[in-house]
């Protein structure tokens, strides 16, 4: 129950934010989350954002998956 | 003339002659259809003629890259195409709502003529029907068109090929009874996928579909998403030279490339495998899509062609097609088995299989 | 796309395979509870990449497909009357009540109309003002925060015209309701990611802890669900059974605490009736007593006695007892154009996964 997609904030004007990613945009609710910055990834779903993205922590887990990668062959 | 269309306007008096005269006439002119008969009456050559029809109702009339009228045109011109013919003349009905802005209609009719001219058909008989406001959306039109094979124009057998070492080696499907010098010259037909054939597919897919999408009410995205609608006469026309035994032909319109297979599959009792990662999608679509969880596979197209050919062929249909304006991003995206028949498989990036089936109704948004 | 594609990746996803296959040592049952993890599984074709001795069984994680007849019965009802706009995400549009759907009332005349947020149904109602707009509220905790936040916009403005019909559930009672059930046997939990980003990973200490079975939060990309199953077989290895989160890109332990207080503003715990599981207690959400005005459900509608097919088969199967192909009504009198159950209208229910998209034997 939870498509959601991320898009990175783009502009702000209150409690709303333009969301974008391969030039889809949108107007999202952004009040369910606090500091959202510009050039902030955020999750979409039914037109809110409900949280963002921590780059560091992709990062971490793509780098854990690497390693096994590595690992394995 | 008034500004709006009146019941009148369809009830074959004076109000629908000046309807003709001073909007379809002025856009559509051509000798046929200045006769104004019942019937319009063509010169024909002899032999095999191709025959389709098709109703348009999209909303909004107007979307990004096309509208209705349009879209009647490449339709059909693209029907006609997928049986591997030129198109000949066109008709038009059109079912107008009462009330419908006169200038809407205007630019619809002339965007018709644009399109029709660009081809080079003529639309040569026609009819209006109004209904009362609220009986119809708009705008409703059908357009009916006959076209003349491509390969039946051929005087000459098709000279081997040195690059193909010599010789075009005989593929007759199974169910074809035509042939010349070894080579299928009947019409391209959903029946005539075989085994090892190649699947062509012309560009990039759910454009069209997702341009609408983006327009509906309820769905407020801003994308720069176009409708890839276009008329491929010319494209089919420069694959049938490069291969004139090519199997089957089909424009992935409604259901998408997923239904256009599935169909192909089933009546020509083969099992058709695509591979998703040879599909061509814009970014902007594929983001589309994902955020309204729909698979583009199952989106509609109104300027792409599907092409099932001999293995041999495919390199050079591939190759004729990327030198169309319209087949620049073209690519084999698959092949034909034999078994399980009637099936459609599609194979993941990660090397797995899953069945691709056709989509349950209309596309709707969802948010799980 | 970025933070999609990366996690996409297929060679990285072959070797997260292999590792599974490595590490396993004994055959392990884990059940995802998110009709989306169910999806994704099944477009991906995880379930091939998989030794057999992992065995992925789908839960009760559609909020479409566990939404009782009964609901969709008195939702359809209140469009009977012409002054009434009701409003759905596009999911619920072809799932049949006892008698119809929302698709064939809408055939029948009825004004029903689909939206991507439920903000969209607070502007249909601010530009239908003289009509009554009543919005479908389905889905776990990713979505019940827009809902509530639609009912707040819809106070703001004062619009008394805008209502809601709360069919909205939580995730965490019905996971501890399964694993109270001694008939279902599951050694361990894919838990679902955007609930999650929402409830925190520590909604499921109490299942972890309590009842010892493994979880691990997972995102929806398919190397998201391979790491989850590694570290959920590394778990079983071990002996452990806590709460691991391996989608730390979106998910925290306290999860999203704004969210949660606009829930909480809005809705309040009820019981509520899943369909095919029968009523678990507090699994539900209801409108706040203040919000009263807001609330659809109340005005409860005689729609007559819900009938039951009792071919459906959906109850064991949200259960992780059966296959969908274990079903009598399977692919027969119940397919993607007939759905007899839940399981097979949502397009992410199991028999309508295994049915697009489960690949012959």
């Amino acid at each position: 129950m939870c498509l959601a997609v991320p898009m990175k904030v783009v502009e702000i004007v209150g409690d709303t934010a333009r969301v974008e990613q391969e030039g889809v945009s949108r107007k999202v609710r952004i009040d369910l989350l606090g500091g959202v910055e510009l050039g902030d990834y955020v999750l979409v779903h039914a037109g809110i954002a409900i949280e963002r993205v921590r780059p560091e922590e992709a990062e971490e887990t793509l780098r854990l998956m690497r390693i096994l990668d590595v690992e394995i062959r | 003339m008034s500004e709006v269309i009146l019941l009148a306007h369809g009830a074959g008096g004076r109000k629908s002659a000046d309807l003709i005269r001073d909007l379809f006439l002025r856009h559509f002119g051509n000798p046929a259809l200045n006769v104004l008969g019942d019937s319009a009456v063509l010169e024909i050559p002899g032999g095999k003629v191709a025959f389709t029809t098709d109703s348009f109702v999209v909303d909004p009339l107007f979307f990004p890259g096309g509208d209705i009228g349009k879209l009647a045109v490449c339709g059909t011109v693209n029907d006609l195409a997928a049986a591997g013919a030129r198109p000949l003349a066109l008709s038009a009905a059109f079912i107008l709502e009462e009330g419908l802005d006169l200038d809407t209609l205007e630019r619809v009719v002339a965007s018709m003529a644009r399109t029709a001219s660009e081809v080079g058909v003529p639309i040569v008989t026609g009819d209006t029907k109004v209904v009362p406001r609220g009986s119809a959306d708009r705008i409703f039109i059908t357009t009916s068109g006959i076209g003349i094979p491509f390969v039946a124009q051929r005087q000459t057998p098709p000279q081997p090929s040195p690059q193909r070492g010599g010789g075009y080696p005989p593929t007759l499907p199974p169910r074809c009874g035509e042939g010349w010098g070894g080579v299928c010259l009947c019409a391209p037909s959903p029946e005539c996928a075989a085994q090892g054939d190649a699947v062509i597919l012309s560009g990039t897919i759910a454009d069209h579909g997702m341009a609408v999408m983006t327009c509906r009410e309820g769905i407020s995205f801003e994308s720069e998403i176009e409708s890839d609608c276009a008329p491929l006469d010319t494209l089919v026309a420069s694959m049938l030279e490069a291969c004139p035994d090519i199997h089957c032909l089909r424009d992935p319109t409604r259901g998408g490339v997923a239904t256009s297979l599935n169909e192909i599959a089933v009546q020509s009792g083969v099992c058709i495998e695509i591979y998703e990662p040879a599909i061509p999608v814009n970014e902007n679509v594929r983001v589309a899509c994902e955020l309204l969880g729909i698979d583009p596979l199952h989106v509609a197209n109104e300027g792409k062609m599907l092409a099932i050919v001999p293995q041999e062929c495919a390199e050079a249909v591939v190759e004729a097609m990327r030198a169309h304006p319209y087949g620049r991003r073209a690519c084999v995206i698959g092949r034909v088995q034999e078994r399980p028949a009637g099936r459609v498989h599609l194979r993941t990036a990660l090397g797995s299989l899953r069945i691709l089936d056709i989509p349950a109704g209309d596309l709707l948004p969802r948010i799980c | 796309m970025k933070y999609v594609d990366e996690f996409r990746d297929g060679a990285l996803a072959l070797s997260l395979a292999d590792a599974i296959r490595r590490e396993c040592r004994h055959p392990l049952k884990l059940m995802e509870v998110c009709g989306t993890h169910t999806m994704a599984i099944a477009r991906y074709g995880i379930r091939r990449l998989l030794p057999d001795q992992v065995r992925l069984i789908s839960g009760p994680g559609c909020p479409v497909c566990v939404t009782a007849q009964d609901e969709i019965d008195r939702f359809i009802e209140l469009g009977r009357s012409p002054d009434t706009i009701l409003v759905t995400f596009g999911d619920m549009i072809r799932v049949p009540g006892s008698r119809a759907s929302l698709e064939d009332e809408r055939a029948r005349g009825a004004d029903v109309r689909v939206v991507y947020s439920p903000l969209d149904a607070v502007e249909i109602a601010a530009a239908n003002p003289d009509r009554r707009v009543v919005f479908f509220g389905i889905g776990f905790e990713t979505t019940t925060p827009a809902v509530a936040l639609s009912v707040l916009e819809a106070q703001k403005t004062n619009l008394a015209n805008y209502q809601v019909f709360s069919a909205h559930k939580t995730i965490p009672p019905a996971m501890i309701a399964l694993v109270s059930d001694p008939e279902v046997a599951i050694d361990g939990f894919i838990c679902p990611g955007h609930v999650s980003a929402i409830i925190g990973s520590a909604a499921y200490e109490p299942v972890a802890r309590d009842c010892g079975i493994p979880c691990v939060v997972a995102g929806f990309e398919p190397l998201d669900i391979l790491q989850a199953i590694l570290m959920l077989v590394r778990q079983a290895v071990d002996g452990r059974s806590e709460v691991e989160v391996e989608y730390s890109r979106a998910v925290s332990r306290e999860g999203n605490q704004a969210a949660l207080d606009c829930m909480r503003k809005v809705f309040v715990p009820c019981d509520a009736e899943w369909r095919g599981l029968g009523v678990i207690p507090g699994s539900g959400l209801e409108l706040r007593p203040e919000f009263s005005s807001v609330e659809s459900r109340k005005s409860k509608v005689e729609s007559g006695k819900p009938k039951v097919s009792t071919e459906c088969e959906c109850g064991s199967i949200l259960k992780g007892l059966k296959p969908p192909r274990a079903c009598r009504a399977f692919g027969k009198a119940c397919a993607p154009e007939h759905p007899l159950g839940p399981c097979m209208v949502s397009s992410e229910g199991a028999c309508a996964a295994e049915y697009r998209y489960g690949a012959e034997s």
